[in-house]
């Protein structure tokens, strides 16, 4: 059983594809790491899976059916881009997911953001990038979510907050539940990772279990990225 | 905490793990933390915490009670044992090394006597 599957997925922009034939089996348990540099597809196929863009070609099926509200409930998306109100409050912010997510749960969020040193009734606005970066890791990590994919989780938050949102990754995961993260910073990343997926140019270049692949290259998962993408 | 990423994550814990257990920080037939706990403590994915774990239990030094939780050996021969081994590795790494600089044999008690 798995809890996102695609199947020669390809999404073009303008005849460009910026997911080009992709096959991929995701399954409960496990935390995989998405990985390739800016406009390799990472977040287009991240969205194909939330459906907020649909496929041009192939199927994504998450949850065992197609990308429907049913599912999309169970699917917790972290996008890039900052995306809350200037005028709402941390406190507010928590108290907005928890009324569109019935596995939202605002204690663990009150949690969460203690750690990360967000106070309840600074607005957004008057949050750092980094501050807004932690706040919406905060907010994806509360939630109970079958699928929770994380776009460049790491970006923009410092050294020591980045402990703490690879702990909150840590503490999420569970058997029942599938983590998918993209990142750049690979060495940070590569001790939590169980699988990684290489994307290049929206194509799935390689994948597989992180310790085997490593094995079977002989070399650490960001010399393999060097080699991938020099060219 | 430093992972060199060219030797498998889990096998470098363990390391940590078993230094701890030899150094008695660790109390035989103890309870050990949960996997989850483990993966929180060393940054690390909890399966491989789980693999950390199976693979000390194959050595002898701990074992997995469902339900329970994982437990350290009250063996104490085993950490001893333990002990003896990776002394030895540290014993071999400094002869191949000394020798590798063109050491002698009475140069290498030497320098040893020097430190001690």
């Amino acid at each position: 059983m798995y809890n996102l599957v695609a199947t020669r997925l390809t999404k073009r922009y303008a005849h460009i594809p910026a997911v080009d034939d992709a096959t991929l089996a995701l399954r409960p348990g496990k935390i995989y790491g998405l990985l390739g540099p800016n406009g390799s597809g990472k977040s287009t196929l991240m969205k194909l899976a939330a459906g907020l863009v649909h496929p041009s070609a192939g199927e994504v099926r998450v949850l065992g059916g197609p990308v429907c509200p049913a599912v999309r409930a169970q699917v917790a998306y972290m996008p890039t881009e900052p995306y809350f109100p200037g005028f709402m409050s941390v406190k507010q912010v928590g108290a907005f997911h928890a009324d569109f997510f019935a596995d939202f749960s605002t204690d663990a969020f009150k949690r969460l953001a203690e750690r990360m040193e967000l106070s309840m009734d600074m607005k957004v606005s008057q949050l750092s990038s980094g501050m807004e970066a932690k706040l919406k890791l905060a907010v994806a990590a509360s939630r109970d979510a079958k699928l929770l994919m994380l776009d460049e989780p790491l970006n923009g938050v410092d050294l020591l907050a980045r402990d703490v949102i690879l702990s909150a990754i840590i503490e999420r995961a569970d058997e029942n539940n599938t983590i998918l993260i993209s990142s750049h910073l690979i060495d940070v990343m590569e001790r939590v990772l169980d699988e990684v997926i290489f994307l290049k140019r929206g194509r799935v270049v390689l994948q597989g279990e992180a310790e085997a692949v490593r094995a079977r290259h002989g070399k650490s998962i960001v010399d393999l990225y060097r080699e991938v993408y020099a060219s | 905490m430093e992972y060199d990423s060219r030797t498998p994550i889990y096998l470098q814990v363990a390391d940590m793990l078993k230094l701890r257990m030899v150094r008695g920080e660790l109390r035989p037939g103890g309870k050990l933390p949960s996997t989850r706990a483990l993966a929180l403590e060393y940054g690390v994915n909890p399966n491989t915490a789980a693999r950390i774990y199976d693979e000390m239990e194959a050595l002898g030094l701990c074992r997995t009670e469902r339900g329970l939780g994982t437990f350290m050996t009250n063996d104490e021969s085993v950490v001893r044992a333990l002990r003896r081994q990776m002394a030895e590795k540290l014993a071999r790494d400094f002869v191949r090394e000394m020798t590798a600089l063109g050491y002698t044999k009475e140069q290498m008690k030497q320098a040893i006597g020097e430190e001690l």
